[in-house]
């Protein structure tokens, strides 16, 4: 699995892709940092946060297309399959390397903070609900990725559906309130979104990080069985 | 060393493999051949625990595939007919890979890769990108890539293919070195390249094996002198008058007559060799015979044969 894992980062960081996810990002959250906290002298991070779980939505495919997909298509899932390694670790493998990218932008957006505490005291412990929400979205969102990517052998494509995947629980909040009733409860209940607002107030509960872990915990056993059901019926 | 029992794998209605039964023993060098789409792709990818058989046993030194797929995959190292290289890393990247993919250590897999680079000659683009490398460059990384963990059995699917001669002649002196301590098997559709390579040959249409057996005597019987050419000087047709007249001729025919030369087609029946015959006739009638070639058989003859003279495979 760590063999899988090193060589996925380093084709991460040896691609443009890495850098240009992570420039793209800095250019929008900067902005919205600017406008939001340093220009109206707020320390209020929330906007920001929450900002940056919506454009996850945009982000976390691209990052993900090629984990699943390029190995299909390049003929190298052959050798991978081949070795004596088990089909879960695997796909873990390659998530955590996903996954790791992922961090990587977060732990860069942690200079926010950083600028806002020079000038005055910032509560901590928001601050790391924030950060906490942003992971574990994180981590559901890159499940979602690789279960994507795991569908097709073309990246435009898995992007493209990851997005799609992505923007549809998104909306789930937004939808399940105009429906209402015990369908929209449903709704609300499965949708990420609530559960990271939480987060973003400062609310931390055991329940949302649960649901977070097995959401992601499930994406990536369905990327699995998906993986090893069409290497069944494969050629 | 490898035991395939019933082996079949349908794809829906396709029998892509149809109740397939081998034995490799240690230490042989056995050949797949088959036209495409014969099964011996198939059959290789199912004995590597890539894909899954619909019926059947495939055991790997005791280890059945479907049941201790990681026994089994430690034990081979697999040469796909594409090289499933990752194009953004350098070969000498690319290989420690598939040592850590083994999960051997960095001391160990170091001083190995070293000397599978130099058994494969991939020693002076060691440090480049693979993206960058040539066909048979690459082909020759796959075959490091499958040498690496020195596994006892090795599969290798089309090894030659899109290699210029030399290194066509150079792969199968290397697979005959490494048959020396390895259990190999390789598919081809190319005639003289496995009966060059191999000790036994499997012959596979259709998904069905039609005919096993050693090099020699499967050229024996399926490539025997009863048809050849000659080319003399002077008039073909004064020469295939003489030739008719040998016992056991079955046909003559001109192939080609120009001013000074003509081309003929013999055949004879299977029993009789008449070379010797041929030969010594035309010398006593002062024809000058400056050329005799065997016909050949390609593999669309050896199949033509075997599917359809010979029912049942020869053994």
């Amino acid at each position: 699995m760590f063999a899988i894992y090193k060589r996925e980062l380093k084709s991460y960081f040896y691609s443009p892709i890495a850098y240009v996810i992570l420039g793209l990002f800095f250019v929008f959250t900067s902005i919205l940092f600017m406008l939001g906290n340093l220009y109206s002298l707020s320390a209020d991070l929330s906007g920001v946060t929450s900002t940056m779980g919506f454009l996850l939505i945009f982000f976390v495919p691209i990052i993900t297309m090629r984990s699943l997909a390029e190995d299909r298509k390049n003929g190298t899932e052959v050798l991978l399959a081949t070795s004596p390694v088990t089909l879960t670790s695997r796909i873990v493998g390659k998530y955590l390397a996903a996954f790791t990218v992922l961090m990587s932008l977060t732990v860069m957006s942690m200079l926010y903070p950083l600028i806002l505490s020079a000038f005055g005291k910032l509560s901590f412990s928001l601050i790391a609900s924030q950060y906490l929400g942003i992971i574990l979205l994180g981590m559901a969102f890159v499940s979602i990725g690789i279960f994507a990517s795991s569908l097709t052998e073309n990246q435009i494509i898995a992007a493209v559906l990851g997005v799609v995947m992505l923007f549809v629980i998104w909306l789930l909040d937004a939808v399940s309130v105009s429906i209402g009733g015990w369908m929209g409860k449903v709704m609300q209940w499965l949708s990420l979104t609530t559960r990271y607002q939480d987060f973003n107030y400062g609310d931390l509960k055991l329940a949302n990080i649960f649901y977070f872990l097995s959401f992601t915990v499930t994406f990536v056993f369905l990327t699995i069985r998906i993986i090893d059901r069409k290497t069944m019926t494969q050629g | 060393m490898i035991e395939v029992k019933n082996l079949s794998k349908f794809y829906g209605k396709i029998r892509a493999v149809d109740d397939v039964s081998f034995q490799v023993e240690k230490g042989e060098i056995v050949g797949f051949l088959g036209p495409n789409g014969a099964g011996k792709t198939t059959t290789m990818n199912i004995l590597t625990g890539y894909i899954p058989a619909t019926d059947g046993i495939a055991m790997v030194d005791g280890y059945d595939v479907s049941r201790h797929p990681m026994e089994v995959k430690k034990r081979i190292g697999f040469l796909p007919e594409h090289p499933p290289i990752y194009l953004d890393m350098t070969v000498k990247e690319y290989l420690s890979f598939i040592a850590e993919l083994n999960k051997m250590s960095k001391q160990k897999y170091e001083s190995q890769i070293k000397d599978i680079s130099e058994i494969v000659k991939i020693g002076e683009v060691y440090t480049r990108l693979c993206k960058n490398l040539s066909k048979g460059y690459r082909q020759r990384v796959g075959l490091a890539s499958a040498l690496i963990g020195n596994p006892e059995v090795l599969i290798l699917d089309e090894p030659t293919v899109g290699l210029d001669p030399i290194q066509i002649i150079e792969i199968r002196r290397l697979i005959k070195e490494l048959g020396r301590d390895h259990t190999i098997i390789l598919s081809s559709h190319i005639l003289p390249e496995v009966s060059a390579v191999c000790e036994r040959v499997i012959i596979i249409n259709k998904g069905k094996i039609v005919a096993e057996d050693s090099p020699e005597n499967l050229s024996k019987a399926l490539n025997s002198a009863s048809r050849f050419t000659i080319t003399v000087e002077g008039s073909a047709e004064q020469a295939a008058g003489i030739i008719k007249t040998i016992e056991g001729i079955k046909s003559v025919s001109i192939k080609t007559q120009d001013k000074i030369r003509g081309e003929l087609i013999i055949e004879s029946l299977e029993q009789f060799d008449i070379r010797k015959d041929v030969f010594f006739r035309l010398a006593r009638n002062q024809i000058a015979m400056i050329e005799m070639k065997l016909l050949n058989m390609t593999l669309e003859d050896i199949f033509l044969q075997v599917t359809t003279h010979e029912e049942g495979g020869i053994s």
